[in-house]
């Protein structure tokens, strides 16, 4: 062994760098520091490059979801059905005295918009934390994650839309112009959800104490944004300022949207008189202002913090 | 004979590695004095318990159970384009921890580390999807990393033939959570190394491979270093080390013990000495 009296370092740079610090030879070939995070910019294009990844990635979820259910994928009807049956014995038969005509379809509408909301919220805080294992294995934009699973509760609810034609149907209710409406206000809630689901996704990377409270302040929002009760009935009881959150809560706003694109009839004067609900102004303002707020600040949110997820 | 060959060829490789060291490389991974502290919760007993949470909250005082590890201090070092570089050190001595830190997965608490590209962590608990096949997992794995649909439909049969899963059946049809840990670490192995990377971090992964794959894998190791990138290899077999590395680092206690030839610093090491 001839190489142990002369000591080589094989560590130190050769020829012409001969003599630069590890710093400044970092900075003549152009490496960056390991993990950071890029220009928002720069990650948009790298999300955009992934978009197969995320279709495929929330396919595969949804399918997988069942497998160990002996029904299989026939609980993606079942369970928002099962949801409105409770719903409808509680408040339309127990607690019944709702002004609101065609009360099945309406409540439905309700209990799908919002469970889709729910749901993109709940998937979204464990988006991260459930799935470190392919997060540390693999390099991908993190934002992946809590939009595919945006993606999955978007599929459930595209079953759950095709459960209440049928329901709107068989309460004697004809399709109309009305229900293409259904299109843009989808992608409005899904814009407003995928920006929830990445808010949830950094907070819940970090605190996991959060998934424990969710389940409280998703009931609250739940009864308080007239999914089983109509808020138009009872807002001029209240106070002013409470009437002005109430329209504007963006839970109210989407089903508002889904219920007057469905179910045009009981918004019409010509049929119910006075008991008609107006479709509140501003109403597809609102939608819009909320998922473009929803979006970009969780989209800003959840990017600021990229370099962190998988972590520790 | 062939036990002498090879060593013959390793001295060769070696005394290359040293005639190269004094031309000019191309750094692709520069580790500048790093420390790495970790700070892990819920070391101390009690919090589990409600009562101990609610007497943590009452008296506001901080949660007492974090614990400091310094893992890694003041590691340097700086690996080029072609290299093949092996860690060895005792359980705890900081090679994992050093290779999250250059995959950018754990933050340094001082110095630099400054990578060519996103390099890549193939460890040995990095779990891809366990509920769903591995015919998915290998899809899924693929576009992550950034490949089209084309790409991935182009190189799945070679995946898959390169790890060998099929051999005993149609397991690529099975849920991943039904392989033997050796099948799931050579599935990963094979997707990862489906893409070219500039800097390819192996952190144990091929140890549970049997004899066949560890040498197609090695083979695999050798084209990506062909393909200009650099491999870092953690491994307590040291003839895996000897066999793919040129150039080993030592690491005990977090402390950089000897950086060097993997003859000669693999040799002090078994022999128990220090330079």
């Amino acid at each position: 062994m001839s190489t142990v009296s002369e000591p080589i370092n094989l560590s130190l740079p050769g020829g012409v760098d001969t003599g630069l610090t590890p710093k400044q030879l970092a900075d003549k070939y152009g490496l960056t520091v390991s993990g950071r995070r890029p220009g928002l910019l720069a990650y948009t294009k790298q999300l955009w490059g992934r978009r197969h990844f995320i279709v495929a990635f929330a396919t595969a979820r949804l399918v997988a979801q069942y497998t160990t259910a002996k029904m299989g994928q026939v609980w993606q009807v079942v369970t928002p059905l099962l949801n409105c049956a409770v719903f409808y014995l509680v408040f339309g038969l127990i607690l019944s005295g709702n002004s609101v005509p065609k009360y099945i379809p309406w409540l439905c509408v309700g209990v799908f918009i919002f469970q889709f909301i729910q749901s993109a919220i709940q998937s979204g805080t464990g988006a991260i934390s459930y799935n470190l294992g392919l997060i540390r294995a693999l390099h991908f934009p993190r934002a992946c994650m809590p939009i595919a699973f945006t993606v999955i509760q978007l599929q459930q609810l595209l079953i759950s839309m095709v459960v209440l034609v049928v329901i709107v149907l068989s309460n004697g209710l004809m399709p109309g112009l009305t229900w293409f409406q259904v299109i843009p206000a989808m992608f409005l809630l899904s814009l407003f959800n995928t920006g929830l689901a990445l808010m949830m996704a950094r907070i819940g990377a970090k605190t996991s104490d959060i998934s424990q409270l969710m389940p409280f302040v998703l009931r609250t929002w739940m009864y308080l944004s007239g999914v089983m009760y109509s808020i138009a009935d009872r807002v001029h009881k209240w106070p002013h300022w409470v009437q002005q959150v109430a329209t504007a809560n963006p839970a109210s706003v989407y089903m508002e949207l889904f219920r007057h694109a469905m179910i045009p009839s009981i918004y019409s004067k010509k049929h119910y008189g006075s008991s008609a609900e107006k479709l509140p102004p501003h109403v597809w303002e609102m939608a819009l202002g909320w998922a473009l707020v929803a979006f970009v600040i969780g989209y800003v949110f959840f990017w600021k913090a990229e370099e962190e997820y998988g972590r520790g | 004979m062939a036990e002498t060959t090879m060593i013959t060829d390793r001295e060769e490789r070696d005394a290359r590695a040293i005639s190269a060291a004094k031309e000019t490389r191309t750094p692709t991974v520069v580790v500048d004095d790093v420390h790495i502290v970790y700070k892990v919760h819920g070391a101390s007993a009690g919090k589990g318990s409600a009562t101990s949470a609610l007497s943590r909250l009452i008296s506001r005082k901080r949660s007492p159970a974090i614990t400091e590890v310094h893992a890694v201090r003041g590691v340097s070092f700086t690996a080029y384009k072609g290299e093949a570089v092996g860690l060895i050190g005792s359980n705890g001595s900081g090679k994992s921890t050093l290779l999250s830190a250059i995959a950018g997965l754990l933050p340094t608490e001082k110095g630099g580390i400054y990578t060519n590209g996103q390099p890549s962590l193939l460890g040995v608990n990095a779990a891809l999807m366990d509920d769903l096949t591995g015919e998915r997992n290998v899809v899924l794995g693929c576009l992550a990393m950034g490949m089209s649909p084309a790409q991935v439909k182009e190189r799945y049969q070679n995946i898959v033939d390169f790890s060998g899963i099929n051999e005993k059946g149609e397991f690529i049809n099975l849920p991943m959570r039904t392989y033997s840990s050796g099948m799931a670490a050579r599935l990963r192995f094979s997707i990862a190394a489906a893409k070219t990377h500039d800097v390819l971090l192996i952190d144990e992964a091929l140890s549970t491979g049997d004899q066949a794959f560890q040498r197609r894998s090695e083979a695999r190791i050798r084209e990506l270093r062909k393909e200009a990138g650099t491999v870092f290899l953690v491994s307590h077999n040291n003839n895996a080390i000897r066999d793919t590395c040129e150039r080993t680092i030592w690491i005990e206690t977090g402390e950089l013990i000897m950086d060097g030839p993997t003859d000669e610093v693999v040799g002090m090491y078994e022999r128990g000495e220090r330079p």
